[in-house]
């Protein structure tokens, strides 16, 4: 992958920037360019918007057959995470184990190596999520 | 608008199919297509072929100019367009026939539908084919495209109860009509042990669970429906042609037990042809996955949303049930070559409404319906037939 590929993304990916409609105040992430909901009157009125990190698993998978990249990885989990601003995201869970993994789960993000670009690559970073003790 | 016509079809056999090359399989699909038709080469007026990730699997593109110089068609410059929509590729191709057919533009139009996917290895197939999801946002993370599935799996469970065995009984039944289909990659069928005893994939998909890696092409000729009956007397009418679209990304979408792009797309085809579900003798739905069988039972209106689980484990779409489902054997057993997808799912309809799906024949068939999906509901079409 082109470096300039991952570094154009690392706003999102590090700090969960997302976007928030100023017409309907509606909080999307990853970023939009324009509120489905509002539609015209939201063109360029989507402004950055950091998420707090903190969402609940609405469902998990636990992956066994991966693309190479993530070979040598299996077997992780995977799940669509409601975030507390009401936006859903896909990412791996990590720091528990598989088997406490439930819908349901508060979670937070953490910032971690996602994959490499082979062993001499450039590393690629991004939001994974560990369970909240409540 | 113009009524269209179906009149002719061709489909190679689908499987793991060493010997042949990508353009031998569009040229045999092709070919067949048109002899059964019984059209002559130079009244065809243009080409549309479903392939979605030719580019990748073979490092060919430019798949509308090899089709045409298989065909044997360069002297006539016909128009032939690549079409892609990840797995619905082959079900775009054919509402993009259907709209050209049906404007008044061509008479005679070739759809088409390729994939060859075994030239790559399999790690390479699963990295391809992550790319019909959100490249940055949901593969980049490690999500595959099983793994999207299963997350609408662990969800309909959750909040239906649908259970692994239900799940599994999708295969079992699908393998089944493979077992009557001599073009199914999957000729065997297995139980419900059998799926629950294969290996994981993405929990809680079984291998057994997922559709294959396959290799295949299949064609069907349009043709307005008034000069239809100058071809042939075994007719099959489009009586609706729909496709819709929804996000890119899974987690963006309105529902995660629906693909609610299918739910507008048979709305709106049932009210184009002017039937109801319940009037479906036949359908061949998009089973990359047995959960996604069970979603599209639901989405089609054949059962209530959560009962699908249920439905099949009643024998609702058996070949004996109520509303038969993928007659030939789905994607699931007849194997699923990505952009031909689409296509093959009318090939089968049309043979059932003619009466000449053999052992799997569903008795007097008179409308059926298609359902393709692209990605994990980014695109879906819906095609409606009836035999005239």
């Amino acid at each position: 992958m082109g470096v300039a590929r991952y570094w154009r993304e690392i706003p999102a990916r590090y700090n969960l920037i997302g976007k928030k409609c100023q017409v309907c105040g509606k909080i999307y992430f990853p970023p939009r360019y324009v509120c489905p909901k509002c539609r015209r009157k939201s063109i360029g009125k989507m402004e950055d918007y950091k998420l707090n990190g903190k969402g609940t698993v609405e469902s998990y998978t636990i992956i066994y057959t991966a693309p190479p990249e993530f070979e040598g990885k299996t077997p992780y989990a995977i799940a669509l995470i409601k975030m507390d601003e009401g936006c859903y995201l896909t990412g791996q869970i990590v720091d528990c184990k598989l088997e406490e993994i439930h819908i349901g789960m508060r979670v937070e993000a953490c910032l971690r190596r996602i994959q490499e670009d082979g062993k001499r690559g450039a590393i690629y970073y991004g939001y994974k999520f560990r369970k909240v003790e409540s | 608008m113009r009524e269209v016509a179906i009149i002719g079809i061709g489909m190679t056999e689908f499987g793991e199919l060493w010997n042949k090359s990508f353009r031998e399989l569009v040229a045999e699909a092709g070919i067949q297509a048109i002899l059964d038709a019984g059209i002559e080469g130079e009244e065809i007026d243009a080409m549309y072929i479903g392939g979605m990730s030719t580019g990748r699997f073979v490092g060919q593109e430019h798949v509308g100019s090899l089709a045409v110089e298989v065909a044997g068609l360069e002297d006539l410059h016909i128009p032939a367009t690549r079409v892609e929509a990840a797995c619905a590729s082959g079900g775009v191709a054919m509402h993009q026939g259907y709209l050209a057919v049906a404007s008044g533009m061509y008479d005679i139009v070739v759809v088409g539908g390729a994939e060859k996917m075994t030239d790559v290895v399999g790690r390479e197939a699963t990295h391809i084919l992550a790319s019909a999801a959100d490249r940055e946002w949901e593969a980049f993370f490690g999500v595959t495209f099983p793994g999207l599935y299963a997350l609408m799996a662990r969800y309909h469970m959750h909040k239906y109860g649908t259970t692994q065995e239900q799940l599994a009984m999708v295969a079992v039944k699908n393998h089944y009509n493979g077992s009557l289909n001599p073009k199914a990659q999957f000729k065997r069928k297995i139980t419900v042990e059998d799926v629950l005893k294969s290996p994981l994939v993405a929990e809680p998909l079984h291998l057994l669970d997922c559709s294959p890696i396959t290799d295949g092409a299949a064609a069907a000729i349009l043709a307005p429906l008034d000069l239809a009956k100058k071809y042939t007397d075994k007719i099959v009418k489009i009586k609706a042609s729909v496709q819709a679209c929804d996000t890119l990304s899974l987690h963006s979408r309105k529902r995660f037990d629906s693909l609610p792009a299918a739910v507008h797309a048979a709305k709106k085809a049932y009210e184009m042809a002017g039937i109801k579900p319940k009037d479906v003798d036949v359908a061949e739905v998009h089973d990359c996955f047995t959960i996604a069988e069970i979603i599209a039972i639901e989405d089609l209106g054949f059962v209530e949303k959560g009962q699908g689980g249920k439905a099949t484990e009643e024998g609702l779409t058996s070949l004996d049930g109520e509303i038969p489902v993928n007659t030939s054997g789905g994607l699931k057993a007849k194997g699923h070559p990505v952009g031909a997808t689409g296509v093959a799912q009318i090939n089968e309809l049309v043979l059932q409404l003619r009466g000449e799906a053999g052992k799997r024949q569903v008795k007097d068939a008179e409308i059926g319906l298609a359902h393709n999906v692209g990605g994990s509901g980014g695109t879906c079409v819906v095609h409606i037939l009836e035999a005239v």
